[in-house]
């Protein structure tokens, strides 16, 4: 039997949802009402979130689920259900404890925000949504969190609606992420076809347990990869990954919950979670799936890599870094390292939120500039900022020992140099990896060293509601090494399944530990060199031309043109939904119009016939009847003198008539 | 002479052709109602002289139809004259040129 927490794992994401439910319904004047109610509901999941955890502790690869029958058509009955494995657990805390930190943080960002209440309702709401997609255990129940979470991300990042490109993005985010999700749709209607069922775990007749995967043959390689389909478009995979950036019209802590800690990573967990369906059937780990994974995820994370080198919004670089680190992901994801990605994800859920947490306070600070071009010398305004935004900088780039990033990225690096199938993945992650660590420096050498400039003059240190997220996100991002390194990989353990591993300092220095050293710092060093002198006037190159526009004209404006993949998208993709929307528009118009204008013409012509009918042959018939009987009328009624005696005369003479006429026959 | 059933029959048809006359060409209401009266009479003349010249006299069925035939002419009378009483009170008058109500 389940123990009490199981049963009522229902209440972690129910309670965020009734958390917005009841922010909605306040008036919008009532802000601090508002901001507390969030923060309870935020406050109460993260405790369960917590009490769902401990009994993950216990045994290794615990798991228990929770299933009933939601309505039945015909013999059929649909059941949804939730799970709690180590997989949801963590994720559960990871989200909970990130989103209450952004919560917190929100309160001082958002303070002079008119919608303020909306704001947390919607804010409640998402973070509802997405735990629920953790504990899902139906396809079909996650599908449905899938797209509430895809529906607060459109209603958040189209917050400020009054601006046309955050409404353009929101509707570019809903409109890209939904492509994805119609793939992953028809995957589960096949999923549902072949077995009966969209239970993940049924006591052995699940569809991701071995009597329902039995049942799926080949067709599981089309059924992951349709799946996948979603998780490209939620997790910004090339080639959907073009909403991703432009989300960042969002307010800033939407996109440190949605666009980097939470949200896009649910493409990931949705891998994680039907691993097996992209598994069966594997030769050595590799099948035709998970190969997919692989390249989609090496392409991701080298492209995105490459275009934030070249983008001066703060917001922007981070938007990129994250489609980045999320192809990392799938990558070890497709080459088996399921701990890893799961790892990194969580990872980069506490430093990616503390980046843009730190981000928003440079911008909150900057009176709202988000040019990296335009700030400079910020360490000295803004100390806990900065100090707050180095340590997420070095966990980005992957600064091994003490940063949690560093550690993960090697058991990526780690799980890659070891795919079977071919070794140019591990190469490309490599390249990733120094890319990673230059745009960061850049970044930081931009906003925080050298002279002010124009935004950064007047710049001030955000409010301690704000600071205080960040250093709580901080010291996460640190700490969380400690379940991390090699020596005690007591999370890879956790998460595996496998029993809890002994301490053991002998482990804590791999090989791939000094290949990783090395990237970064190469990585860090070429990025002090190139820009070192970034912001500044020297003979050769004007103030606001970056150092490499200025050595490679070409390739910067690629970059900067974010490969031109926009551009590319707006003349095929939108240009041919232009060009059938126009055609449907002409056939409407003309072909369909004329078709229903003729069936109407032929009407009309048929009406004028039998209005014709009527009025010379039926109508005038009738008339003449009544003009005939009214004329015979007029003529009788003038023999009815009203004079008795002459009825009466009348009468007598009939009578007369009648006897002569009977003696006459007589 | 004995009288003949002819003679019954030319004195009845001359009370009915009075009558008629009488009904015709009066104006006055009562006048009318007496014209009808005396048609009435000679038709009940009539009934009474072929039943005494049948082959079956010693019947009373004759007399019996007769009676019933005055009963029925008195209330016959009672009715018109009650008729010609209501007219002249709404319209003052009982000559019945004047009473053209019923012209078409």
């Amino acid at each position: 039997m389940n123990s009490g927490i199981v049963t009522n794992l229902w209440l972690i994401p129910a309670i965020p949802l009734a958390a917005s439910l009841a922010i909605l319904s306040l008036a919008n004047s009532r802000r601090k009402s508002a901001a507390a109610l969030a923060v309870i509901g935020q406050v109460a999941a993260l405790t369960l979130s917590i009490v769902a955890f401990l009994p993950t502790l216990e045994t290794p690869g615990f798991r228990a689920s929770q299933n009933f029958t939601w309505f039945t058509f015909g013999e059929q009955p649909l059941r949804i259900g939730w799970v709690l494995d180590p997989l949801a657990a963590a994720m559960l805390l990871m989200i909970a404890l990130v989103g209450l930190c952004i919560f917190v943080f929100s309160v001082g960002y958002m303070a002079d925000d008119k919608n303020f209440t909306r704001f947390f309702a919607y804010l409640s709401f998402f973070s509802g949504a997405m735990l629920g997609v953790v504990i899902a255990n139906s396809l079909l129940l996650l599908f449905v969190f899938w797209e509430l979470v895809g529906l607060a991300s459109y209603l958040l990042i189209g917050f400020w609606i009054e601006r046309p490109s955050a409404a353009a993005a929101a509707k570019k985010a809903f409109i890209t992420t939904r492509i994805g999700d119609m793939g992953f749709f028809l995957g589960i209607l096949w999923l549902y076809g072949h077995s009966g069922t969209l239970l993940f775990y049924d006591h052995g007749s699940g569809c991701l347990e071995s009597a329902g995967l039995a049942m799926l043959g080949t067709s599981a390689t089309f059924i992951a990869l349709l799946i996948f389909c979603g998780a490209v478009g939620k997790s910004g995979q090339f080639p959907l990954h073009v909403w991703l950036p432009d989300a960042m019209e969002g307010p800033t802590p939407v996109s440190a919950l949605i666009h980097a800690a939470t949200m896009v990573a649910a493409g990931v967990f949705l891998v994680a979670r039907v691993y097996p369906l992209f598994s069966l059937g594997a030769i050595n780990g590799v099948t035709p799936s998970l190969t997919v994974v692989v390249w989609i995820g090496v392409t991701t994370a080298l492209m995105a890599a490459l275009i934030a080198i070249a983008q001066a919004d703060i917001k922007r670089i981070l938007a990129y870094s994250t489609v980045s680190q999320l192809g990392l992901m799938m990558v070890s994801l497709g080459v088996g390292g399921v701990a890893a990605g799961i790892m990194h994800l969580l990872a980069h859920g506490f430093f990616k939120a503390l980046l843009f947490l730190g981000a928003g306070s440079v911008i909150h600070g900057c009176h709202h500039e988000q040019d990296i071009r335009k700030m400079g010398s910020l360490r000295r305004l803004m100390p806990a900022t900065f100090l707050t935004y180095a340590v997420g900088m070095m966990a980005l780039s992957g600064v091994p020992l003490f940063f949690s990033g560093g550690w993960t990225k090697e058991e990526i690096l780690h799980a890659t140099a070891h795919w079977p199938k071919s070794q140019v993945p591990y190469y490309l992650i490599l390249a990733g990896v120094i890319l990673t660590a230059l745009y960061m420096t850049r970044q930081i050498i931009y906003v925080f060293f050298g002279k002010p400039r124009a935004a950064s003059e007047h710049a001030h240190e955000s409010p301690r509601v704000m600071t205080m997220p960040l250093i709580a996100l901080a010291f996460c991002a640190i700490f969380f090494t400690v379940v991390l390194t090699p020596a005690w990989p007591w999370l890879h353990a956790y998460l595996t399944g496998d029993p809890a591993l002994h301490f053991d300092s002998g482990r804590l220095i791999q090989p791939v530990f000094f290949v990783s050293l090395v990237l970064v710092t190469a990585g860090i060093g070429l990025g002090v060199l190139m820009y070192r002198r970034a912001g500044l006037q020297n003979q050769h190159r004007p103030a606001k031309t970056d150092p490499l526009e200025y050595a490679q004209p070409t390739l910067f404006h690629f970059l900067e043109n974010k490969m031109w993949l926009d551009e590319l998208y707006d003349r095929t993709v939108v240009a041919f939904a232009v060009v059938s929307s126009r055609v449907s528009d002409w056939m409407d118009r003309y072909f369909w119009d004329g078709l229903v204008r003729a069936f109407g013409g032929l009407g009309q012509l048929l009406g004028i016939f039998t209005t014709d009918l009527d009025e010379r042959g039926i109508s005038a018939g009738v008339d003449e009847t009544t003009i005939g009987t009214r004329r015979i009328g007029r003529v009788v009624s003038g023999w009815h003198s009203g004079q008795i005696q002459t009825y009466l005369g009348a009468v007598a003479i009939g009578m007369l008539a009648l006897l002569l006429l009977y003696a006459w026959l007589a | 002479m004995s009288p003949t059933l002819q003679l019954f029959l030319i004195v009845s048809a001359a009370l009915f052709c009075i009558g008629l006359l009488a009904a015709l060409s009066r104006r006055h209401a009562i006048f009318i109602l007496i014209g009808i009266e005396m048609m009435l009479a000679g038709a009940n003349l009539n009934f009474i002289a072929f039943w005494r010249f049948s082959s079956e006299p010693h019947q009373p069925t004759g007399v019996m139809i007769a009676i019933f035939s005055i009963a029925i002419a008195a209330a016959e009378a009672a009715v018109g004259l009650a008729l010609v009483i209501s007219v002249y009170r709404h319209y003052r008058t009982t000559n019945v040129d004047q009473l053209d109500q019923l012209k078409g």
